[in-house]
């Protein structure tokens, strides 16, 4: 499923829903390599209603997201650690 | 107002259509007035819904044209004829009828308009509408680091915002815009008329020790192969900023 890759740019406004900021400039440790990259970066293949989240340099999943009928679930299993900014006061 | 655009919970809104400018055949922008627009980055994007009258909803998400600095927000929208989406927002959609969105979204894919590094923008396509607003933007700003536009199209008749990039190329400071032409070589064309190749990076990209911001968009295989192009030319992967389109579009 080549044609369904984009990147984390796509799910901009999902991952807001979710987490209300904004998450593209996050930084994500993958669990499997170690490879450190923003959100922005990582690969990302959707098919609703549930979208896959890869690791750019060793392909391996970071995170799952299934939205359906008024929730979410978010599988965090393949980060390792979520970096981001504290917002601004 | 930056700020603003980065943060807080994403209401969906209601913009009006203001104006409809057709930019190719099958590309049109959407101008729209959107009461209580918190502002946006250049680079940042919207998501669109549409609903049907039976509750059915379709989601997309496009880019913004426009520069922070306009009054209205643009939407450049490339029609695809199998899309649930871009048939209705260019064709159907008349001026005064409301449209659903909500955003600002993004902070990846995101110019400023304060840096002074060479600013190298490769846009594929309907790729290039978040460069578009990066350029407005540096235009407004008055931004004299130098910047190029090395910008992919299948013909002539398919290059968007051809004229106003002729214009911001004549009268914005240290602005360069190159064409490549995949499909046709018109008469008396002096673009070039190949995909975006290493040769072609090698005359228009500086050299990975300026150290340019570098902004890639369009369809993911495009982007992917001006990415690892870039890649192999020395230039820091993590200095390549990257925004791919994928056929779940439309």
């Amino acid at each position: 499923m080549q044609d369904m890759k984009l990147d984390g740019n796509a799910i901009g406004g999902l991952l807001r829903e979710i987490f209300a900021m904004e998450m593209t400039t996050a930084v994500g440790t993958c669990a499997h390599c170690g490879a450190v990259n923003e959100v922005g970066r990582v690969a990302v293949y959707i098919h609703a209603p549930g979208t896959v989240v890869r690791c750019p340099d060793c392909e391996q999943v970071l995170m799952r997201v299934v939205r359906g009928k008024g929730r979410y679930w978010v599988d965090l299993t393949g980060v390792r650690c979520l970096e981001l900014a504290e917002p601004e006061v | 107002m930056a700020r603003a655009a980065l943060l807080g919970r994403l209401e969906w809104q209601f913009g009006t259509l203001a104006e409809v400018v057709p930019e190719t055949p099958r590309v049109s922008s959407l101008y729209l007035d959107v009461p209580d627009w918190q502002g946006h980055l250049a680079g940042q994007h919207v998501d669109v819904r549409l609903t049907a009258d039976d509750g059915y909803q379709a989601e997309r998400s496009y880019s913004i044209a426009s520069a922070p600095e306009d009054h209205r927000l643009a939407l450049t929208v490339e029609r695809l004829e199998d899309g649930e989406v871009s048939p209705y927002l260019v064709g159907e959609l008349r001026i005064g009828d409301r449209l659903e969105l909500r955003g600002p979204i993004g902070g990846y894919f995101v110019w400023r308009g304060d840096e002074q590094r060479p600013l190298l923008l490769v846009g594929g396509g309907s790729g290039v509408v978040p460069l578009m607003s990066m350029l407005r933007h540096r235009a407004h700003v008055g931004n004299r680091a130098p910047a190029r536009l090395l910008f992919s199209s299948r013909t002539l008749a398919d290059v968007i915002y051809r004229e106003e990039l002729e214009r911001l190329a004549a009268s914005a400071l240290g602005l360069q815009v190159l064409h490549t032409l995949t499909r046709e070589k018109p008469a008396g064309w002096t673009g070039y008329t190949r995909r975006v190749d290493e040769a072609m990076l090698r005359e228009v990209a500086w050299p990975r020790q300026d150290a340019p911001d570098v902004f890639v968009c369009g369809p993911t295989p495009f982007v992917e192969a001006v990415a690892s192009l870039l890649v192999g030319m020395g230039h820091d992967a993590r200095s390549i900023k990257t925004e791919r389109f994928g056929a779940t579009g439309g």
